[in-house]
């Protein structure tokens, strides 16, 4: 087996300390033959014999790029310091080997799949890697933080320990704030026959409130006939797919389909984030079995979008300082929004300036993928190894980012005060609030 | 000797190619039927070939007009790899002789200039191996083999056209060397001939007909 890696930061996390303290070979050689003879193994087969070692993927990664091309931050050398070895040696790794692929599975890939769009076979390594997060969440090694999360879900169904009193006394608090604003403003509860369900992650009601007041505005301001669940549901985050607890994943998956249902709505609009998307339209409908998602789903960019296409919302003020945007991977790379996103922003916008690369091309934040998730003790790492990000946004001149994803925004936030930028990072919200028209008759 | 590699080896190395090419591709379109539906529900035929078309036009995905050296390298290898045996002369002559057929043919001196585009190339993607950090981390000595095998038959050939070593010996490790490459590509990495077309027709589907995007 080759040697173990040395990592400048040298992280410890009690999550992967004490996981791979109870493990013993005979368990992890039975989890690795399970997961890799599972399903997908026609993939991973093709995979792993058509790669030819080339090594073209290597400049398409941030992790590779920021850590001054270090090699082993290659993607297809993540695939090799995990996969290739427990392949080879048929499962038989030691606990350390299992610690050292969590580290690189849960801290150095973001599963943002640029490196899918660099390699000229079109070898998934993201999907391979969610493969070893699964692994190791059956040998029960996944970092701290990030498995608190995934509890959340198990036992809440929601990503931050909300409970219903919680989150319904959130949602009446924001209708009361926002009800100065515009006296009539409602945020409907459990409204059978709404148009929109509007589902927002965990995070949103825990610490960042404003962006449902944003929302309900909006949606009055349009006049959408919407409404939120007041039960389990209503947090389409996900963070079980990223720990790689599937089952938990398909539960909260389900408990989110099943309140659209439950409510007889016609769509689900959610909140500006990433991986939520992801799980709803790509990885959690196909573990509950759906090609696509049961019912339709619009992601506040496309619902932006449209509500400012279809004359719902008009656009009054400008912003003057120079602007620009960080595309997300998991709805540009992942749903194709990035013209949708830049309708919206432009019409809002004086000065818009692109990031180079841009679109689908664009630089992960480095914080997607459970990365972030994984707590404080990977901060340092996580910044470090996302320079390249600091770079490109420096670069622009701009000084205001907008991030449209949760996860991105706060990957960008830690990198503006890290490489001290100056920057102030917002959502499309946030200048939505700053720059249409609230009609007279809805003011106070 | 030459009887030998001419006659039953021959035989033997086209059936292990052929047979063994179908047995790897039906073997795995049998596991992913059984194991790995989500390939089969995503394939799309137009997204699939819009990817496929992208990546064998030379300088068509961003990828490669970032990496102008290594898309002419790469290119010029493949192309000239696969098509200066099938239109060899010589080759047609031994087929028509064998088998009674022959096609269009290409005149020896283009032939001898892809074969040294071959064995430069072939020369590029080693020194790359061993300059290139990011490469030599994630080679190993397959990887070497691998190229030294696709390469033997041009080397030896070339050697036994232009008879500058003793050209019966050089013959037989030519025909030989053919042979080696024919026999392994099946069970090797050389296998990304057949499975570069499935692995980026599926990719080009997940990005063109769910995602909405481009993958190249």
């Amino acid at each position: 087996m080759t040697a173990l890696l040395e990592r400048k930061w040298g992280v410890t996390d009690i999550g992967l300390e004490e996981g791979v303290s109870r493990l013993d070979p005979s368990k992890i050689t039975k989890v690795i033959n399970q997961v890799l003879n599972g399903e997908g193994i026609a993939r991973l087969k093709t995979y792993v014999d058509t790669c030819i070692h080339c090594g073209l993927c290597s400049t398409a990664c941030h992790h590779y790029l920021s850590n001054d091309c270090d090699p082993t931050f290659a993607p297809v050398a993540k695939i090799k310091n995990t996969l290739w070895e427990m392949i080879k040696n048929k499962g038989r790794v030691s606990p350390a080997f299992i610690k050292q692929a969590a580290e690189i599975a849960y801290t150095e890939c973001n599963l943002c799949k640029r490196c899918s769009m660099y390699c000229p076979f079109g070898i998934d390594m993201a999907w391979m890697l969610s493969l070893v997060r699964r692994i190791c969440h059956l040998c029960g090694v996944v970092p701290q933080y990030l498995q608190d999360t995934a509890n959340s879900h198990a036992v809440t169904m929601n990503q931050m320990w909300v409970k219903q009193d919680e989150w319904i006394d959130t949602l009446q608090w924001q209708e009361e704030e926002a009800q100065s604003e515009i006296p009539s403003l409602r945020i409907p509860l459990d409204k059978e026959g709404a148009d929109v369900m509007y589902s927002v992650i965990g995070p949103e009601p825990k610490f960042r409130a404003q962006l449902i007041y944003s929302a309900a505005v909006l949606m009055t301001v349009a006049g959408v006939n919407w409404t939120m669940p007041s039960f389990d549901g209503w947090d389409n985050s996900d963070m079980a797919m990223y720990s790689g607890d599937w089952e938990v994943m398909g539960r909260v998956k389900k408990a989110h389909f099943e309140a659209a249902m439950k409510l007889k709505v016609k769509k689900i609009v959610m909140g500006e984030c990433g991986h939520a998307f992801r799980s709803v339209y790509d990885v959690g409908n196909r573990w509950l079995g759906w090609k696509m998602h049961p019912i339709p789903i619009v992601h506040a960019i496309q619902f932006y979008y449209e509500l400012l296409k279809d004359g719902k919302i008009k656009i009054v003020r400008k912003i003057k300082e120079p602007v620009t945007l960080h595309d997300p991977c998991n709805v540009m790379r992942g749903r194709g929004l990035m013209e949708h996103a830049r309708y919206v922003v432009k019409a809002m916008c004086e000065d818009f300036r692109e990031m180079e690369p841009n679109r689908e091309y664009n630089y992960c934040c480095c914080a997607g993928g459970g990365v972030i998730n994984c707590g404080p003790p990977w901060k340092k790492k996580r910044v470090d190894s996302n320079k390249i990000k600091a770079e490109q946004l420096a670069a622009t001149g701009a000084k205001i980012v907008i991030t449209p994803c949760h996860n991105c925004h706060s990957g960008i936030e830690d990198i503006i005060n890290y490489y001290k930028l100056g920057i102030h990072n917002v959502f499309i919200i946030d200048l939505l609030m700053q720059c249409i028209e609230i009609p007279e008759e809805l003011k106070a | 000797m030459y009887e030998f590699v001419r006659g039953p080896l021959l035989w033997i190395s086209f059936i292990v190619f052929i047979g063994g090419s179908l047995f790897r591709l039906l073997y795995m379109a049998m596991l992913a039927k059984k194991k790995d539906h989500t390939v089969y529900t995503y394939m799309s035929l137009k997204y699939g070939l819009r990817s496929i078309l992208h990546w064998i036009i030379p300088f068509g995905s961003i990828n490669m007009r970032q990496r102008p050296a290594f898309t002419i390298f790469s290119f010029a290898f493949h192309i000239c790899l696969l098509f200066t045996p099938i239109f060899l002369l010589a080759h047609n002559v031994l087929w028509y002789e064998s088998w009674g057929i022959s096609w269009w043919t290409i005149p020896d001196w283009l032939a001898d200039i892809m074969t040294v585009v071959v064995i430069i190339a072939g020369v590029f993607f080693f020194l790359r191996r061993r300059l290139r950090p990011e490469v030599r981390y994630v080679t190993s000595a397959s990887d070497y083999a691998l190229l030294i095998i696709a390469v033997a038959p041009f080397i030896t050939g070339f050697l036994a056209y232009h008879q500058w070593l003793p050209y019966k010996a050089m013959l037989i490790l030519h025909i030989l060397a053919g042979e080696i490459m024919l026999m392994v590509i099946p069970f090797t990495r050389l296998d990304h001939m057949f499975f570069f077309w499935f692995t980026r027709a599926y990719m080009g589907s997940e990005f063109g007909a769910v995602r909405h995007v481009k993958d190249w």
